[in-house]
């Protein structure tokens, strides 16, 4: 019965319309992008036992963020691992085994948070989780380049804006179940993760059973492959284990740990960064320092606005990703990549520069700038990779490259927040607590700059010379 | 460097009224939840400008 899975049976008709692939993939990147959204079982999830408040033997915030950094660590360890069997089984499979591993995770999770078992909670949305994240995120990468030929960089930007705007669903329907299942002896917890991972089951079989892979040979209607030889696109292929051999895809690790780093600069502070910056000040000027009633007064909404913005940030970050990668379609990745990483660090310097001038809608715009280039450089990835290393096994070199983005996620956060102690430990306030971070990311972003200066074509000794379709043929590597 | 192989190229038929239904349906189908997903993300960030 699980035969329809099969690569083989998700091969299109004729009159299959290719516009219903990014449906499709959006189906399962909605749904897995939720994890940037977990963070609002926290503090639900501190108050297990106690209810109203955290009680004795209640977990703490720490233990809990551990959540998060297990399933990103999946995410990437799993999209390395996986992307050949992606490959070979085909997206629908694929989808698949990452609904069942998303779904599933919650479901063991919620287990884990019933039982009060914290490392159980860890195995089901960490582990379990993660796989499925990181299978989701690669699955429909190659089927999608594969489908439009024409348009590489706006079809992987329009699925991978979804995996971007997962939280923006996923956080307002935990809160809302949270709050229907929430009672005066539970906070609701357990029934939201199980009913969140079955909606999310089984909104991603829409995703299963709408994929299609191309025929082989397919080619959307006039279409004609350019006939001017461009530097940097390749008709040729090459595997996914060769492809770490090569220098781009090195070159190309790099820009992708360095630009999702300078994102998380933004990302993991702008709440305490946009309070202590721009807020506070605003906020209490005018206040007599030591009426602290009328100063707790005025300060009491400022962490609510400060997650309005945290969310203006998250809705940016998607709207970047299919705009910046549409963008390249044009204009070419590397330039696209120059942008990013040259604008970028412009952009970094003048944080600190608005935070001193007290000017809310410039810090604001230009973290919002920031965001669209920090999605972008996630979405415009499975393009050049298409461009350099060809099609056949994109989805494969894609999950092995997003390693970057593992170590980024558990590096990131520790030099930013680390930084940040530093500078509070030695006194500093206000904008200056930032500020060495922003150069920090300047540094970086000029960094991944010079590397996307030196990605070039791939050496032709890599290029598999009969590619044919499937991808599980034994390639042919041309002679050295 | 060797050019990939085509075997075939089939042109894509212009859509039956069927497969135009499937697409809007796929559409909404994703683009429901994410409008309401922006919708409650903007009305939250208006405490930013407020």
């Amino acid at each position: 019965m699980l035969d329809i899975l099969d690569r083989e049976h998700s091969v299109a008709g004729p009159g299959y319309n290719r516009w219903l692939v990014p449906p499709a993939a959006l189906a399962i990147h909605l749904c897995i992008g939720q994890v940037y959204g977990f963070s609002v079982f926290k503090l639900p999830m501190t108050k297990l036992l106690g209810v109203t408040h955290s009680a004795q033997g209640d977990w703490t915030q720490s233990q809990l963020a551990v959540i998060f950094s297990i399933a990103i660590f999946f995410l990437g360890m799993s999209a390395a691992f996986f992307g050949k069997w992606v490959e070979k089984q085909g997206p629908r499979k694929a989808m698949f085994a990452a609904a069942g591993c998303f779904g599933g995770g919650f479901i063991v999770a919620a287990l884990g948070v019933a039982l009060h078992n914290l490392w159980l909670v860890y195995l089901g949305y960490g582990v379990l989780g993660g796989i499925g994240l990181g299978i989701g995120y690669i699955s429909p990468v190659s089927t999608l380049v594969k489908w439009f030929p024409d348009r590489p960089g706006m079809a992987t930007g329009m699925a991978i804006m979804g995996f971007g705007g997962g939280a923006m669903i996923g956080s307002p329907l935990a809160v809302s179940l949270m709050k229907f299942y929430s009672t005066p002896s539970s906070v609701g917890v357990v029934e939201t993760m199980l009913t969140m991972g079955t909606i999310y089951f089984l909104f991603m079989m829409f995703g299963v059973f709408t994929v299609r892979v191309p025929a082989p040979g397919w080619q959307p209607a006039g279409y004609v492959p350019s006939a001017q030889p461009q530097k940097l696109v390749t008709d040729a292929d090459v595997t996914a284990d060769d492809a770490p051999k090569t220098r781009p895809f090195w070159l190309l690790w790099v820009i992708l740990c360095f630009n999702v780093t300078a994102g998380i600069g933004i990302l993991e502070q702008a709440s305490p960064m946009i309070q202590e910056m721009l807020l506070y000040p605003a906020a209490t000027g005018g206040i007599d320092p030591a009426n602290t009633a009328a100063i707790t007064q005025a300060t009491a909404p400022l962490a609510a606005v400060a997650g309005g913005f945290v969310g203006l940030l998250s809705l940016f970050n998607m709207i970047g990703r299919f705009f910046w990668s549409s963008t390249s379609d044009y204009i070419g990745r590397k330039n696209v990549y120059y942008i990013y990483l040259l604008l970028g660090p412009l952009l970094y310097f003048l944080i600190p520069v608005a935070g001193r001038m007290g000017s809310t809608p410039l810090f604001v715009g230009i973290c919002v700038l920031i965001l669209t280039m920090y999605g972008g450089g996630f979405a415009t990835i499975p393009a050049y990779l298409r461009d350099l290393f060809g099609t056949m096994q994109v989805g494969a070199i894609h999950g092995r490259l997003i390693t970057s983005w593992s170590v980024a996620g558990v590096l990131g956060p520790l030099l930013v927040n680390g930084i940040r102690d530093y500078q509070i430990a030695h006194g500093a306030v206000g904008v200056e607590r930032y500020a060495p971070t922003m150069y920090l990311m300047c540094g970086l972003l000029l960094i991944a700059a010079l590397c996307n200066y030196l990605v070039g074509p791939v050496d032709s000794k890599y290029h598999v010379r009969d590619t044919g379709y499937a991808p599980t043929a034994k390639p042919q590597l041309k002679g050295k | 460097m060797t050019a990939m192989p085509r075997s075939s190229n089939q042109p894509m038929e212009s859509p039956p009224a069927r497969s135009v239904g499937l697409l809007l349906f796929a559409w909404l189908y994703v683009g429901v939840p994410l409008a309401w997903g922006v919708t409650q993300t903007i009305m939250k960030s208006m405490a930013l400008f407020h």
